[in-house]
This record gives C-alpha cells, structure tokens and sequence, in this order.
C-alpha cells in the first residue's frame, strides 16, 4: 500500500462524492452547475496568465541552450539545424518538435545491466508513446466538447468527431480518444506504482491528476454510453454558461454535475500544479535558445561589475620574479639607490 | 581513499532498489569516500567568500552563522527573481522519470538520490515550501518540506554528487537541467561557507597567481621550458614559445592542469609544436602568464566567481593588444567561453573577428566572442591542407574518442576533433551511440569532483564510461581514450587504472603533433611520451 497514491484516491473519491450528494441529495444544482464552473475558469484563467507572468518577469540571464547536436563552424561538419539551432528558424522548429512531438523524451534510452556487468541503454519508447497518446487524447476530447459551447457546431469540430469515431463501433458510436485518455492516464498510473524508482520519486501531487482525469474520463464515457444522460438538456446548461445566461435545465441526472465538477476542479487545480508544464515548456531556455552564443552577444540585464584581480595587482606580486625569468613587465621597479635614499629622506 | 576504495568487481556490482522508507524520511549519512574536503578558510578568505572557518562535513557542527535558514531563503528568493531557468524548473517538473537512469552518479551508485529528479526536488521540496500557495497549504501532500539541517547537509552532499554534465537536460521532455540547479544550489551553499577544497583552492589560486594550480609567472615558464626541451629531444627542433607578449596577433589560453601533469604536457607539447610549425606560415601567438589558466572553477563555485575568474581572459587581451583568442582543449572552459563570457565579460569590442592568419578562414561563429577552439582552428588547417602529417606514427595507437560533457552539450563541438583524429591516426573506433556525442557519459569527476578523497564516488561515476570503454576494448582492441579536456586528462586515467589499465589516455593535439612532421626535424623513433614507434624499437634502444 503506497500512501502517497490512496491520499490522492481518497481526495478524488471525495470530490466525487461531494459533486454527487450535492446534487442527487441535495438539489445544489446551481452551485455545480453554475457556481463553481464559473470561478473555475476564472481561477484557471486569472491563474494561468498570473503564473506565465511571473515567469517572464524573472529574465534570462544566460544562453543555457543544451545542445543536442553538431554546432555550425566550419564546412567540413554539417551542423544539426534542429538540435543545435543556430537561428530563430531552427529554435521555432526545435520548440516545435518537442512540443508536439516530445521529440527530447523520443531520445528516452532505459539502462539495464545484462550478465553482470554489460550496460545496455535501449530506445525506450512506451514512455513517450503512451505520453503522445494521453496528451492527443486529451486535446481531441477538449476540442470534441466545443459542440458544447458552439451553436452551430463548428465544421472543424464535427470532422474531428467523424475522425474520432472512425471505426463505427456501438452505440452512440464510440470515440477513440475517450477510451485512449482513460487507457493512458492508467498506463501513466501503473508504471508510477509498478516501476520501484517511479513508486520512490511520486508524490501525491503526481497521483492526483492522474485520478482526477481518469475520474473525467470514466464519468464521461459512463454517461454517454451507459448512463445515456440527456445531451440536449447539458447542452442547454453549457450553452447558458457560454452565453452569461446560465439556465439549470430539469433532469440532467447527478452524474453529468460529478463529471462537470471534476473538470472544475481540474481547471481550478492547474495553476498551482505541475500541469503548469504546459506553459512553462516554451519558456525554458534549454530549448527556446538558440546556439550561436559565440556569434550572437546575449544580454544579461542584471550584469554587474564584479571585483577582479587584475594584472597590475598580479605584476605588483611577481615583479621581481618576472624580470628574473626574463618576462616582459610593464613597469620596471626603481633602481634600488633611489629606493633607499627615499628611506633616508 | 584508495587503499579503502573497494575493488572494481565489488563497485559494479550496484544495488538499484530504492529504500522503502520515501526519500524524504530518509536522513543523509555522509559517507567517506564520497565526499570532499571542505574549504580551506585561507582560500575563501582570499576570495572574500562568506564564512571563511575550519569545519568538518563529518562534524554534526558545521559552523554555521546564525541566520542560515535567512540566508538559504533569501539566497532562494534573489535567484528565482534572477534566473527564469530555476523559477520554470522548479515549477514544471512532472516526475515523469525519464532522466532517472541518465545520471552516471545513479548508474554508478543506485542512490536514488542520484537521480537527477530527486537530486532537484531536493531543492524543489523547500522551494515549494517557502514560495508556493500549494507547498505552504498542503505541505508534504504537495511536496513540500521545511528548510534543517539535515536537509541542508544533504543538499551539500548531493549537490557535490552531481558534475553538471547536462545528460539529464538533453532527455528532459522540458529541458529541464539539473546542472542549472546545481550550479544555483551550489551558489546558495556558498553564501554559507559550504564549499569543498578542490574548488576553493584552485580558484583562490587562479584568482592570484592567474592559474589553478597556483603556478607563479616565473615557474609557469620553466615548466614550459621542460617542455621546450624535451620536445628538441624528441624532434631535433627548438620551439620557441613566447609569453606576455604585446602586439602577438593572437593570445592562447588553455587550462594549466596540461601544463602540470600527465598526460596532458603531452597535451601541451602539442599545442607548442603546432605553433612553432605555423610560424614560418605566418602565426603570431603569445600565451600568458596572467592568463594561464582556461578553466574556471569559480563556474562551480557562483555566477560571480566565474564572472571574477573568466573577466582575466578579456582584460588580458586587451592588454596585449591582440585581435583575438584561441582557446585550448578543456571541457567547463568552453561552456563557459561559449554560454557565458561573453555576456558576463563582453562585448569584446577592443577584438576583430577571428580569420586563421594561415588559411584565412573567418570564424564567423565566433564573430562576438572572438575566441575559437583549438580544434576547430585545427581542423581548418588540415581541411586547408595546410600540415604536414604522418598519420603512420600513431599508429600503435587504437583510439577511442570520450566527448566531453560540455563541448557537447553546452556547445556542439563533435565533429571537429573526429576529423582531426581521423586526420592524423588510422585506427579509430567509436563507442556506442548512446553513450557518445550528445549522450555522453561523464568522467565522473567533473565540475570539481577530482579530488583523491572522493575516489570511490568518481570510479562509481565513471562507471558507463568505463563500461563503453570496455565495449571497444574488446571489439576493436582499443587502447587509446582520446578527448578535449583537462580534466578528463586528469580524471580518465585514474579511471582507466581501475577497470582497464590498458587504456590509456591522450588529449588531441598530443596525437596531432606525434604526426605533425616539423621542418628540419629529426627522425623521429619515439612519440612524444618517449615510447618507441611502430617498427622503430631497435632504434630507440641505441
């Protein structure tokens, strides 16, 4: 039993038990329902841009690219363009490349030792797919529910449903990227409990999310395929959300409010949490940096002058020893006459 | 140290299994072995760093000021206002695992706390503690723990079990780097008094007598005039280097550990080879006494310190009004050149863009810094066939090639000293991707950590390098580990001794010069370490 996973079960239990009881017992539709959505987005929003913010502020005092390849000096080595860029053009493609594709996590390598004492580091790509998997997931879900904000529903909307709903399977047809985020969001979970040094590095704030989308991801596909929630109602709901008219219309059944409540709580979550790496990606200077250093001067506005030891201090120390090796100096010590009949004035 | 250092067979022999008690409720045992001395006050003193004192890491006292928790919570707060990179990288980790098994510390140590994650939480714990809503509402369910002394002590041990190699950033799906933390940590450790001596005491070294090893003017040159003559005696011809020079067209700045200490004087006899064959093409080069040292340990010590440290660089060109610098082999040098001096130092305005006066090549990428790497000034002149090489005489030679951890990934200088490797010896094999280019492994002993007492620590940290020696030892029957840096000249063949001492280990331009064939030379019958040539053993027993 691994406490730090159970706090954050029992906590995402307790959320959804709350957003239950409150509705199904105590008829607190307008709370879930209007309430809190309301200051959700507000705080994901006003939290968002306050945490992007704060980070600008801090500057950038020194180019810190990693470079992940061969830098452009002479014309007998071709440079790598991408991982060592040397223009906004490659930085743009770079940033691009891990953002969409996780292209540094694609390098991923799993050390093992074989027969005592062979190394081996292997591609390891689960890791990286199953991440690609969740992360495309996610957004198809997100932009699926615009026909909940949008009416008419938007065309992009309905070829990306068309798209999601390929195979034609069930009814209502299934999506894919409804049982792949729930299908990932798992796989992130075990190997957090099942790999020992992923169990030792977790913390409940790892475990939470996880729980919370899993949470989303199976209150969703319970109602629309086994629940059979009213879809026109919801829509009403989430349309007066949109439109700043907000309206609670009638039998809508408690689980649409658990699964709305926990995409509350998400949203309110995200802020304060390391699913802040979705903006903070692009401000790492690892990778939005190019590598041209010794070209391009980077400027560090808080730059000041330091205490050095300069060669005046370091020839007034070694003046006797240097002329003795015969090195040049910039002034010759006084004659040692002079030197003593100063002594006797 | 190394008589307890246990044997190689018993080292490799890692236990990879975390504790079951979570890292946080597991207390820093401070081993022997893995550590280094502290500062010596007498350094810190000359420095002007904060709270010169002798202190023990074994001591429970460590003689700190009173307000240590002030001064670790300030030092935080200044730097997440200065440095974007540590306030996004403590913020946006996810814990995802995937730099866990990249740090050579962790391979070679299986201490969890040598995962480059869990070394940053370290820090990442108090740092939600004293600055985040979530830390400070929901404490350790959010990660977050408060600033003690244990705490403390284990940030000093671990932050000097990390040699800001940067592996871990190049696979972070953030770019998150750990050296960058490190290198804050070690900062705010610093602003306690909490340094090691292998550190301290170079650059309190460097800082007065231009150099690490505290060389003075006069001995530098008699070191170089060793040199000199063992070079005539090898090769018939006398170089003749200049020092302090004004008016030279262009200043040469390497570390002084190749100037010290095997194998890097044969490093070293290269470089004065080389310059005495481009005379006569027309190279006017000084080096410097005041300037005699490229690395900086102050990099491993502060900003401020390496500021203090690298600003001699420029202020010494300027002073010998030449056009611009050429840098030798050294790993930290060149991250520092290339990601920092100019900026801290800069802008080199008093400099030109730096053109090879032999082959007129213009170094438009170092047009800012003004400061070229020796292999890339090498590798211009070969590929301007501009030298005279007998690749022949190396080759006794079966050479492997170790990348530095910061030509790697703090630059991209790869391909470069591949070129003149494959230039000026025959036989070269490389190790296993993954373990090479910009996945390299560490020497294990990098930023700072060269030190004799922490020996267990740099062969355990050495370990995959090793391991991918070992590879090629017996594939191609390698018996050569070529690199660009001091400190891999230093560390590699103590490394070498311990698992493969048929290895040795060379810098590049000790293999550039065995081929370089100097007008007016002598036959040669020995390389530059005085051992025999291929086919030439009777002759050398005469």
């Amino acid at each position: 039993m691994n406490a730090n996973y159970m706090y954050s079960l029992i906590a995402v239990i307790i959320l959804l038990l709350l957003a239950y009881v409150g509705v199904a017992g105590m008829h607190l539709e307008v709370l879930f329902g209007v309430i809190i959505p309301y200051a959700a987005i507000a705080i994901f929003i006003g939290g968002f841009i306050y945490k992007v913010v704060d980070w600008a502020k801090s500057p950038v005092p020194f180019p810190i690219t990693t470079t992940a390849g061969q830098q452009a000096s002479l014309p007998m080595v071709s440079p790598a363009l991408i991982d060592n860029p040397k223009n906004k053009t490659g930085v743009v493609i770079r940033m691009l490349l891990d953002i969409l594709l996780f292209r540094s996590l694609f390098r991923n390598t799993r050390f093992e030792v074989r027969d005592t004492n062979k190394f081996s580091y292997e591609l390891e790509k689960w890791l990286w797919l199953f991440a690609l998997i969740f992360h495309y997931a996610f957004l198809t879900v997100v932009v699926r529910h615009l026909r909940f904000f949008t009416e008419p529903v938007l065309l992009p909307v309905q070829l990306l449903e068309k798209l999601d709903s390929f195979f034609q399977v069930g009814l209502p047809v299934l999506y894919l990227s409804g049982v792949a985020l729930l299908a990932a969001s798992i796989y992130l979970f075990l190997r957090r409990v099942f790999i020992p040094q992923m169990r030792y590095i977790s913390l409940p704030a790892d475990y939470f999310p996880l729980f919370l989308i899993m949470g989303i991801a199976g209150s969703g596909l319970l109602m629309r395929y086994f629940a059979k929630v009213d879809i026109v109602s919801a829509k009403e709901l989430t349309m007066g959300l949109v439109t700043l008219r907000p309206t609670i219309p009638e039998g809508i059944g408690a689980i649409f409010y658990v699964h709305l409540f926990l995409v509350c709580v998400l949203l309110a979550y995200f802020p304060f949490s390391k699913l802040m790496h979705l903006g903070g990606i692009f401000f790492s200077p690892t990778r939005n940096m190019p590598g041209n250093n010794r070209e391009v001067r980077h400027v560090n506005p808080w730059n000041y002058p330091v205490k050095i030891h300069t060669y005046e201090d370091y020839e007034d120390e070694f003046r006797e020893k240097m002329i003795e090796a015969g090195l040049p100096v910039e002034k010759m010590p006084e004659p040692k006459e002079n030197l003593e009949e100063g002594k006797k004035e | 140290m190394a008589d307890e250092l246990p044997k190689s067979e018993k080292l490799i022999d890692v236990d990879y299994s975390p504790p079951s008690r979570g890292w946080m409720d597991t207390p820093v045992k401070i081993r022997k072995g893995m550590y280094c001395y502290a500062g010596n006050p007498k350094s810190l003193e000359l420095l002007g760093a904060p709270n010169p004192r002798q202190w023990n890491p074994l001591d429970e006292d460590w003689k700190l000021p009173d307000n240590w928790k002030e001064i670790v919570f300030e030092g935080l707060r200044e730097r997440i206002d200065k440095f974007r990179s540590f306030k996004v990288f403590m913020d946006i980790c996810v814990r995802c695992g995937a730099c866990s098994d990249k740090c050579h510390f962790f391979i070679g140590s299986g201490d969890p706390k040598n995962m480059p994650v869990l070394r940053a939480e370290l820090i990442r714990s108090v740092y939600r503690n004293d600055f985040t809503k979530a830390g400070k509402i929901l404490g350790r369910l959010a990660g977050a723990r408060p600033m003690t002394l244990d705490v403390l002590k284990e940030w000093w041990y671990y932050l000097f079990q990390c040699s800001e190699c940067r592996r871990c950033s190049l696979y972070c799906p953030y770019g998150i780097d750990t050296a960058e933390i490190t290198i804050i940590g070690r900062e705010i450790l610093n602003l306690l008094g909490l340094n090691i001596d292998w550190i301290a005491t170079p650059v309190a070294n460097c800082y007065r007598t231009g150099n690490h090893l505290g060389i003075q003017p006069h001995a530098f040159k008699d070191m170089m005039e060793f040199f000199v003559d063992d070079i005539e005696e090898i090769t018939g011809v006398r170089v003749e280097p200049s020092f302090n020079r004004k008016g030279a067209e262009i200043l040469f700045i390497t570390p002084s550990g190749d100037v010290f200490a095997d194998p890097g004087t044969y490093t070293a006899m290269g470089y004065l080879m080389l310059f005495h064959y481009l005379k006569d093409l027309g190279l006017d080069i000084t080096w410097s006494t005041y300037g005699s040292e490229g690395g900086n340990f102050g990099f491993f010590t502060s900003h401020e310190t390496m500021k203090r440290l690298n600003a001699k660089m420029y202020y010494e060109a300027k002073r010998l009004g030449v056009k611009w610098i050429l840098g030798g082999e050294c790993g930290h040098m060149w991250r520092v050149i290339h990601q920092y001096m100019d900026t801290m130092n800069g802008p080199a305005d008093f400099l030109e863009e730096p053109v090879n006066p032999i082959t007129g090549t213009r170094f438009t990428n170092a047009k800012s810094t003004k400061m070229v790497h020796i292999a890339e000034f090498t590798a211009d002149l070969i590929y301007h066939n501009k030298l005279n090489l007998d690749p022949s005489r190396n080759d006794n030679l079966r050479v492997t090639f170790h990348d530095s951890c910061n030509p790697s990934r703090g630059m991209g200088l790869l391909d470069e000293p591949r070129y003149v490797i494959q230039n000026v010896c025959k036989n070269f094999y490389e190790m296993p991707a993954n373990t090479i280019r910009e996945q390299t492994f560490c020497c294990g002993s990098g930023s700072g950590l060269n030190a004799g007492e922490n020996m267990e620590l740099r062969m355990m940290g050495g370990m995959p390098r090793a391991n991918a020696v070992k590879f090629v030892k017996e594939k191609y029957d390698v018996n050569m580990l070529a690199c660009v840096c001091a400190i891999d000249r230093a560390a590699l063949p103590a490394l070498m001794d311990y698992y493969h001492p048929e290895v040795d280990v060379t810098g590049l331009h000790e293999m550039v010069a065995n081929a370089l064939i100097l007008p007016g030379e002598k036959k040669r019958t020995t390389n530059l370490r005085g051992e025999p040539l291929l086919g030439m053993e009777d002759e050398d027993a005469e």
